[in-house]
């Protein structure tokens, strides 16, 4: 019964808060506008924004060597999520059934070990950076931690499920994923869409002078 | 709760946008911004970190606008801004920040960090919370026209000795130039030879430039306390001016927050286009270099360095003239190894330099400089702004004797010292 509530209806709810919230949220932030820039640009201004947009996913050189620790794990974890969300068999199959109605080829099993073991070490190396750095211990609040915790434990079901055969694992993760569905749009993880209005603001606020921001 | 406390609170509401929406919304507190800090590098203390000095206009926004603040709020659970928090910010964000932007160019979610500390300002200013010299240097700006109490007679005065010295007439109040030249309190009091050096440079290039007597500063203190209607009084002065004597350009001079306030934010803040182009002095020095118009012979042998303002470079967008410039005239020039968009900040700038107990805060900071200087040592550092000159004057003095022979120099100044002022002699 669990298992027909979690794969019927609550992931019907769980999507719909997210594709809602998440419209909410870039509706509500266009809302409050911007005022035109009135100052004569001296360069491209949608240049800025595009290159800007490209570019932060590189740090600088300048900072580089500081932050060698959140980078490295940030791509891990990052790379390796999103390799797994799209290209693990399982989700490829789910895609398919219940949004797309095509998918594509997955991954192979040993690509999947390395893209899990990435995602893992990176996910719990910047959580113990963010307890133990005296910048992110004060900057952090609950909202981080509960993302985390969260994401952390969609990808332990994820991978137990794959391996045990267990069914209940299968529900489990998939009730942990809906969960995070309905998490996302009102906490942190909607930097996983916000970041391009927000370098592209920068990026075209800098860029009409300039800068390569 | 006061009444000062509640102006702050609505001028903090008025300074929500979708910036600062998108911005907020994509933090994730990874903390990379600390790391591109001079106050949080040279301290270790983690409450410089840049994005923890907007935490006020973060806790608004998460109160007032967020689903889970105003759920919080509705069962009074919410942790709202108190008058307290205002009155610990303050140091933190006037003390602690000069809106370099150096925390802007490294957030990996791209958030202009300086941008929304601005307006941090424009609420702390609105509850009375701003460092009482920066207070005392508005006021000057407002009723003397320099936040550093500099009068007409004074700039007359200078003016003068400039004159007999350089052997050039300079004429205020001239209607039909093409160019009208702002000067910041700092250079008329510390550097005055600026002024005889663009006049060197402005006859011989045959560049049409007056200065008015109506209004001459280049300075924004509005813009450095956070208080926009003075920033826009200040800035409508200079139309003024400029409207009156009908130039077709406004000069801003060696200083580095004059130029992105007057080039950048002057018609945002008054909301209207100005009525006349912007020009950095570098950049009119190098036009006038490309176009043949400005000469020089010979060259210091000096190893120097160039300390990249700020506000002029990765705010305002001025980073090839100088270099331009000092080609010309400094075969020796090295750079520091961080420099152009990314150089670290002399500590100074947005009104630190004004605040009197910030000094010993300031020294610190400055450690980042003499670490660079260490690094090439160099003989003399050119830069482009008084106030970074100023800074690092304090800066060099405060680590000893021998940290004091490095020469500091003013861009314009050194490109003067070579300049070709008979035609017959040109190269």
């Amino acid at each position: 019964m669990f298992a027909e509530f979690v794969e019927g209806p609550f992931w019907y709810f769980s999507l719909g808060v997210f594709v809602v919230g998440v419209a909410w949220r870039f509706i509500t932030m266009l809302r409050f506008g911007t005022r035109r820039d009135l100052s004569v640009a001296r360069a491209s201004a949608a240049v800025g924004a595009l290159r800007t947009n490209l570019s932060r996913f590189l740090p600088r050189r300048e900072v580089a060597g500081r932050i060698r620790v959140p980078v490295v794990a940030g791509y891990l974890f990052h790379l390796g999520l999103f390799a797994l969300l799209l290209f693990a068999a399982p989700h490829v199959e789910f895609i398919k059934n219940h949004i797309t109605g095509f998918g594509w080829t997955p991954m192979p099993h040993w690509a999947f070990i390395l893209a899990s073991e990435a995602a893992f070490i990176g996910l719990l190396v910047l959580w113990l950076h963010r307890v133990l750095n005296p910048v992110t211990r004060l900057l952090s609040r609950a909202d981080d931690h509960i993302a985390a915790i969260l994401v952390f434990v969609v990808m332990l079901t994820g991978c137990l499920a794959l391996f045990q055969s267990f069914d209940g694992l299968r529900v489990t993760h998939l009730f942990l994923a809906e969960l995070l569905l309905l998490y996302f749009p009102f906490s942190s993880l909607m930097h996983a869409l916000m970041f391009v209005p927000s370098r592209g603001y920068t990026g075209a606020s800098l860029g009409r002078r300039g800068i390569h921001a | 709760m006061s009444e000062r406390f509640e102006q702050g609170m609505s001028t903090l509401r008025k300074q929500m946008d979708a910036r600062v929406v998108s911005y907020l919304s994509s933090c994730v507190n990874c903390g990379v911004c600390a790391e591109a800090c001079l106050f949080y590098t040279e301290t270790g203390d983690p409450r410089y970190t840049p994005i923890y000095k907007v935490e006020p206009l973060r806790r608004l926004w998460h109160g007032e606008y967020t689903f889970w603040g105003k759920l919080a709020s509705a069962f009074g659970f919410g942790s709202t801004l108190t008058e307290q928090d205002f009155a610990d910010w303050e140091e933190l964000v006037y003390d602690g920040c000069t809106m370099c932007g150096r925390c802007s160019m490294v957030c990996p979610v791209g958030i202009d960090i300086a941008y929304m500390i601005r307006k941090v300002k424009e609420g702390l200013a609105a509850a009375g919370y701003s460092p009482d010299d920066l207070k005392s240097a508005a006021q000057r700006a407002v009723e003397i026209g320099s936040p550093m109490g500099v009068t007409l007679a004074t700039l007359q005065a200078t003016i003068s000795v400039q004159e007999k010295e350089c052997g050039i007439p300079i004429t205020m109040d001239r209607e039909g130039a093409d160019y009208l030249c702002l000067f910041s309190s700092g250079e008329i009091v510390g550097f005055p030879e600026f002024i005889g050096s663009i006049a060197r440079i402005f006859k011989a290039a045959d560049v049409s430039w007056t200065i008015s007597s109506d209004y001459f500063e280049a300075t924004n203190t509005g813009v450095q306390i956070g208080n926009s209607a003075v920033a826009a009084q200040l800035i409508e002065r200079i139309v003024s001016a400029a409207e009156k004597l009908k130039v077709k350009y406004v000069i801003s001079p060696e200083c580095g927050h004059a130029y992105t306030t007057i080039r950048w934010d002057a018609p945002n803040i008054i909301g209207r286009p100005l009525p006349f182009d912007v020009v950095h002095i570098l950049e009119l020095l190098d036009q006038l270099r490309r176009e043949g118009r400005l000469k020089t012979r010979g060259s210091t042998d000096m190893h120097l360095t160039y300390h990249d303002p700020c506000n002029i470079s990765r705010r305002g967008g001025v980073v090839r003239e100088p270099r331009h410039l000092l080609d010309m005239v400094a075969p020796n020039f090295e750079e520091m190894s961080d420099h152009g968009a990314m150089n670290w900040c002399c500590g100074g700038g947005g009104g630190v330099s004004t605040i009197e107990r910030a000094r010993d805060l300031r020294t610190r900071v400055f450690n980042v400089k003499k670490r660079q200087l260490d690094e090439i040592g160099v003989e003399a550092v050119v830069t482009a702004c008084s106030n970074c000159r100023h800074t690092w004057e304090d800066g060099l003095e405060a680590y000893g004797p021998e940290e004091d022979v490095v020469e500091l120099i003013g861009l314009t100044e050194l490109v003067a010292r070579y300049l070709v002022e008979d035609e017959s002699r040109a190269r």
